[in-house]
């Protein structure tokens, strides 16, 4: 199949200026979309379903509504493109994994739900690393998702599809979920800005479970106003979460367009020691001090638990992953391979649905939990969890932002860290701080390295300080950061 | 602490895992890598330190969260009229049940 990189050329605005305009349809934008999907995803391998039959008939409504005069939602005739581990209701949904290859959800995840409503097109489900556990995309049952930005390296995981689908312009925006860093960190290695909402802010409704405390569902897009546009959408208290916070969403069009001189933006030393890479530093200390010229004030900060994150994140996310994957046992949805007792066929379809890196944490989430071992390792990461978050609490006692790198390193090659999963691990070492706070956090691109790869830069807020993050990832993108 | 090849198959049939016998050294060596740097947590003195079993937002130094009630909906019937759905994706289902090989023996 032909290659040659495309671009991202439309916005949301653009497409409703278009929209209105008449210069082209919702149809014809869809069209034009699946066309370009046609010509770049056998090599990109972002998608693992379409849904053409539901994007049109969306299209159309969207159509009769521009030819009644009537009112348009925020999103209307938007492409957009959902990870695989959203439900979707009658369009395949498998979580990258072969015990789900052929399950069709009965029921739409309420963020999907949301971004219809507000007239998004959706055009298909993308390609992630199985039940959301990698951070590569390449424990995908369904192979790997290559960086449009460099083919010969991964995305990112495990929201990569989703990471790529936006880089390449084969959706104007998608949805991404981050347990460990699974939005940030694809964002910074394709160059694209990518949100982690507060815990709380976006209903959990419909996604499928990997760690139920940090699970959170939030956009990639190519632009600051087009991610605190999807948020608008799909943030605000759902009755089917219980999870889901009562907090009023703010108008984050608005909030981002605030001045940012006279805030208080954090650094952490902590961030910014060994093994990170040398282009990666310069270029966030470069971003930050682009960030100061605008006005703001660093301010040095300590957060002496950093270093314990990626040991407590692997401890108390593979403990709710053995919880929640104990599902998968063939009786009520997914693959059954047959046993000769019930038992012998919850051992075989486990064994032959799920793939090594899902086996491998459900095996370690079940020894942290298990008698005699829960104390020294799944009580003693939950107190080092609150140890973690108090970091976060006291900076944030002292300053409105917390500035660092995304993650150590720009993206690596395909193949390069599949035989260490230690090593992978480290990968989320910057993000996994945050999911364990339950903060909200962005990474928005801050330039590249000389071999052309993109870095990214991380914001975090605290709790509920959405506005705060985009009004700083605003001013920064206006202040042409993302290419410094 | 070493990871046995015993802890391996213990773990596994907890977890309904059935493994070859080849994966089984493979999860050995890779949980015992892991399992050594989680160790690092064993630094910390946490004897002072309660649990985060929740994830409002948390105070800098308080032991735990600020104490506030959770959100609770009204306690009405809505209809859910969903088990034809469910039962569609059943691998094996005869309604309105799902079938399973025989737990009792007569």
């Amino acid at each position: 199949m032909s290659t040659g990189p495309t671009r991202p050329t439309w916005t949301i605005s653009g497409v409703r200026d278009a929209l209105l305009a008449k210069k082209t349809s919702a149809r014809e934008l869809a069209k034009d979309f699946y066309a370009q999907i046609a010509r770049r995803n056998p090599e990109l391998n972002a998608f693992l379903a379409l849904c053409p039959e539901r994007a049109y008939a969306q299209a159309d409504r969207v159509d009769s509504a521009i030819a009644k005069g009537q009112a348009l939602g925020p999103l209307a005739g938007v492409p957009v493109a959902i990870k695989d581990v959203l439900s979707t209701e009658g369009v395949r949904t498998t979580c990258g994994s072969k015990i789900l290859e052929n399950y069709t959800p009965p029921y739409d995840a309420t963020a999907v739900e949301r971004l219809e409503a507000a007239g998004a097109v959706i055009l298909g489900k993308t390609n992630c690393d199985e039940f959301a556990m990698g951070s590569s995309n390449e424990n995908s049952a369904y192979g790997a998702v290559r960086n449009p930005v460099a083919l010969d390296r991964v995305p990112g995981g495990s929201s990569g599809g989703s990471a790529a689908a936006v880089a390449a312009g084969l959706s104007v925006v998608s949805l991404g979920t981050d347990t460990g860093g699974s939005i940030r960190q694809p964002g910074a290695y394709c160059g694209i800005p990518a949100m982690m909402p507060t815990y709380g802010r976006v209903s959990r409704y419909g996604l499928i479970a990997f760690a139920s405390s940090l699970d959170r569902i939030g956009p990639f897009a190519t632009n600051i106003t087009d991610a605190a546009t999807v948020m608008a959408v799909i943030a605000g208290h759902d009755s089917n979460d219980s999870t889901s916070a009562a907090v009023a969403v703010p108008n984050y069009a608005a909030e981002m367009e605030k001045p940012i001189a006279g805030l208080r933006i954090g650094v952490p030393e902590d961030y910014f020691g060994a093994g990170l890479d040398p282009e990666v530093k310069a270029k966030v200390q470069a971003g930050i001090a682009l960030l100061e010229k605008l006005g703001c004030k660093r301010v040095p900060l300590k957060m002496p638990h950093t270093d314990y994150a990626i040991a407590t994140y692997y401890i108390v996310a593979t403990a709710e992953a053995s919880s929640n994957l104990a599902r998968y046992d063939g009786v009520r949805y997914g693959l059954r391979v047959q046993g000769n007792t019930l038992m012998d066929m919850y051992r075989k379809t486990r064994e032959r649905g799920f793939g090594p890196e899902v086996k491998r944490r459900i095996m370690l989430g079940t020894y942290a939990l298990s008698s005699g071992y829960y104390d020294a390792y799944y009580l003693r990461a939950q107190k080092v969890r609150l140890l973690i978050a108090r970091d976060f609490a006291s900076a944030f006692e002292k300053v409105d932002a917390i500035l660092t790198p995304t993650a150590p390193t720009p993206a690596f090659k395909l193949g390069e860290k599949t035989a260490d999963p230690l090593e992978m691990y480290l990968a989320d070492i910057y993000t996994v701080t945050g999911s364990l706070a339950g903060v909200p956090g962005i990474s928005v691109p801050c330039g590249m390295t000389a071999a052309g790869l993109p870095i990214g830069m991380q914001i975090f807020a605290s709790h509920f300080g959405e506005s705060r993050i985009l009004q700083l990832a605003r001013a920064f993108e206006k202040a042409g950061g993302f290419s410094i | 602490m070493k990871i046995s090849r015993e802890d391996v198959l213990r773990v596994a049939q907890l977890a309904h895992l059935e493994l070859a016998p080849e994966e089984v050294e493979t999860y050995r060596g890779q949980l015992d890598e892991i399992l050594a740097y989680v160790g690092k947590l064993q630094e910390l003195d946490v004897s002072s330190v309660e649990p985060m079993t929740q994830m409002r937002p948390h105070t800098a130094t308080a032991a735990s969260a600020a104490e506030s009630e959770p959100e609770l909906r009204d306690d009405v019937i809505v209809p859910c009229n969903v088990a034809e759905a469910v039962l569609a994706e059943a691998p094996d289902a005869a309604k309105p049940f799902f079938r399973v090989p025989k737990v009792i023996e007569r």
